[in-house]
């Protein structure tokens, strides 16, 4: 079983994040980055399928300047094999049909039986770059993926619908999957991992040019039309300000 | 026509969302001073095209096929490529639901033309789309532009566009005819079922306490419930309590969990992604609480207070208690 899992390098959720006085993009100086969430799942579920299979080959694959070797030396800690990170700036970058074909023509030659990539990416959140993949490689696709199980030539996947409604679906192999998050529990490197993940491969691959299809124009603060009464004080006058609220204008004490 | 809107069969209805897309095709149509259509598919669609004939949007092409019976991505795409094809419009309206999220982007890869997802709003200004999407989990909105030859394939967040602003009218209907073969399915799908919802309706409860990430760990859990017990109120999470094991399924509120309408809706440590905005923002009063001066949640919030939940709940509770 040879599995692809795409990760992404995006902002923290608590990371610092300004917008470029140009509006072309965010300051990437000022930000703390991680492994996109629900890659991370995506990173995990590979890992126990060739773990219960007791034989495989986890490639990661990134895309994205030299900062994101960071990110994928955390996978390869985490116990991916080896790793092929597409390296391209990627300011501004938004167009999934790109990105898409970057990441099909550096996967093409490998033959990958599984590609897993998350749900949407906690950045530009477009949500459709492994759909768009799994097509271009004429796989079968899947996505919002709660659970899989593997046999047979076959991945099952159980599909989060909407309002807590889920379908089982088959997909025989080749299959490209996009994962939602929750469907495991993520590890954490072991240090043994950290220190394997330094001796393990990464090719590094530079992309051809693909014109973009859709642009960013620019980037804003969103203005709120809503007016919040902001409550404040210290935390004992807050808390008296709050039970006020409760009680004299939202009534329900 | 200019405009095709695909619309989502949702148990014999059409879903409240395509009813959106209506609006916004709507909007659009007479901001661009374009020509509009939707379209419409099953095993048989009478019923699809009955309900959509009674708005104004041109004309419905009503698509008959044994093999969509019951949704594939696979099929879907397909037939939708087809009818693009054959109608060669500009723009490709769809809501941004689950299963648009599921086929859509096929459509995209098949035709090599840009798929612009999840928008909140259009503007038509001088006779050229300029589309508003969120980004970085809702802190930032960016102006979206197409490049190149049409079609463009458009979806609208919930309630970008409201359904009761979708006009009423009365469209023709026409049959379509596409070219499905069973092989260019790839997937073989159960039917859909739910889980327990483990015997907790929030959709009618008036008063809900709602923890998400701030609350930092499992352990912090006790310290919401105890002002749940002393407000009289249901508990609601947002979905990363749920995916981190804190709390069960059937206390989520978003999109794939609950939607809520309550009197009061306390936000603790909830960053206000929009996968859970989505299903509480139709409450009549949001309090939020959060750390995070920029947090999202504070944008659609009444009444807000940036601190630390864990230092404000223990005493909201002994206030309420004594």
């Amino acid at each position: 079983m040879k599995i692809a899992v795409l990760v992404k390098q995006v902002p923290g959720s608590e990371s610092p994040l300004s917008v470029k006085p140009s509006q072309e993009w965010v300051d990437e100086s000022s930000i703390a980055y991680i492994m996109n969430e629900s890659d991370n799942y995506a990173l995990e579920e590979a890992l126990q399928i060739k773990e219960a299979n007791g034989e495989g080959e986890i490639v990661v694959v990134s895309l994205g300047p030299v900062r994101i070797q960071k990110v994928i030396r955390e996978a390869l800690a985490k116990g991916a094999d080896r790793a092929i990170h597409i390296q391209m700036e990627t300011e501004g970058a938004i167009d999934p049909l790109v990105t898409a074909s970057h990441f099909a023509e550096a996967l093409k030659e490998e033959n990958f039986d599984l590609i897993f990539t998350g749900l949407q990416s906690d950045d530009v959140g477009m949500g459709q770059t492994g759909v768009i993949l799994g097509e271009m490689m004429g796989m079968a696709t899947a996505s919002l993926a709660m659970a899989t199980e593997v046999g047979d030539g076959k991945i099952k996947v159980k599909r989060e619908l909407e309002a807590g409604w889920f379908q089982w679906v088959s997909l025989s192999l080749p299959a490209c999957l996009t994962i939602q998050s929750g469907l495991n529990i993520p590890r954490y490197p072991s240090l043994k991992g950290i220190m394997g993940a330094k001796r393990k491969e990464i090719k590094v691959v530079e992309p051809s040019f693909s014109e973009p299809k859709q642009s960013l124009e620019k980037l804003y603060v969103p203005q709120s039309d809503k007016k919040t009464v902001m409550i404040e004080g210290t935390v004992d006058q807050m808390v008296e300000k709050l039970i006020d609220t409760f009680r004299n204008d939202i009534k329900v004490l | 026509m200019d405009i095709l809107v695909v619309l989502e069969d949702n148990n014999g209805k059409i879903h409240r969302m395509g009813l959106e897309s209506i609006a916004a095709a709507q909007a659009m149509a007479s901001g661009l001073n374009l020509t509009m259509g939707a379209v419409v598919m099953g095993a048989n669609a009478d019923a699809l095209a009955n309900e959509a004939s009674a708005y104004n949007i041109g004309e419905i092409i009503q698509v008959d096929n044994g093999l969509l019976a019951s949704y594939s991505s696979d099929g879907y795409a397909e037939a939708v490529k087809q009818i693009i094809e054959q109608e060669n419009p500009t723009y490709v309206l769809f809501g941004h639901t689950y299963q648009v999220r599921d086929f859509a982007p096929k459509i995209s890869a098949k035709l090599m033309k840009p798929f612009l997802v999840d928008n909140v709003a259009v503007s038509t200004d001088g006779g050229k789309a300029v589309f508003t999407k969120q980004m970085f989990n809702a802190k930032l909105f960016s102006d979206i532009t197409i490049n190149g030859e049409g079609p463009y394939l458009v979806s609208f967040q919930s309630a970008a566009f409201s359904s009761e602003k979708a006009e009423a009218g009365s469209a023709t209907v026409r049959k379509g005819s596409i070219d499905l073969d069973a092989s260019m399915i790839k997937t073989e799908s159960e039917a859909p079922f739910q889980e327990e919802a483990g015997g907790i309706d929030l959709s009618s409860a008036e008063l809900i306490v709602s923890v998400g990430r701030g609350i930092g760990k499992k352990e912090n859990i006790p310290l919401v419930k105890e002002l749940v017990a002393a407000l009289g109120a249901e508990l609601a999470s947002s979905r990363p309590v749920v995916d981190a094991g804190w709390l069960s399924s059937a206390h989520q509120v978003g999109s794939s969990g609950q939607s809520v309408s309550p009197k009061m809706y306390l936000a603790l440590g909830i960053s206000g992604a929009i996968q859970h905005v989505v299903g509480m923002k139709g409450s009549k009063n949001i309090v939020a609480i959060n750390k995070d001066p920029e947090a999202p949640i504070f944008e659609i919030a009444d009444y807000g207070v940036v601190g630390d939940v864990l230092e404000i709940v223990p005493k909201l509770t002994e206030a309420l208690e004594s």
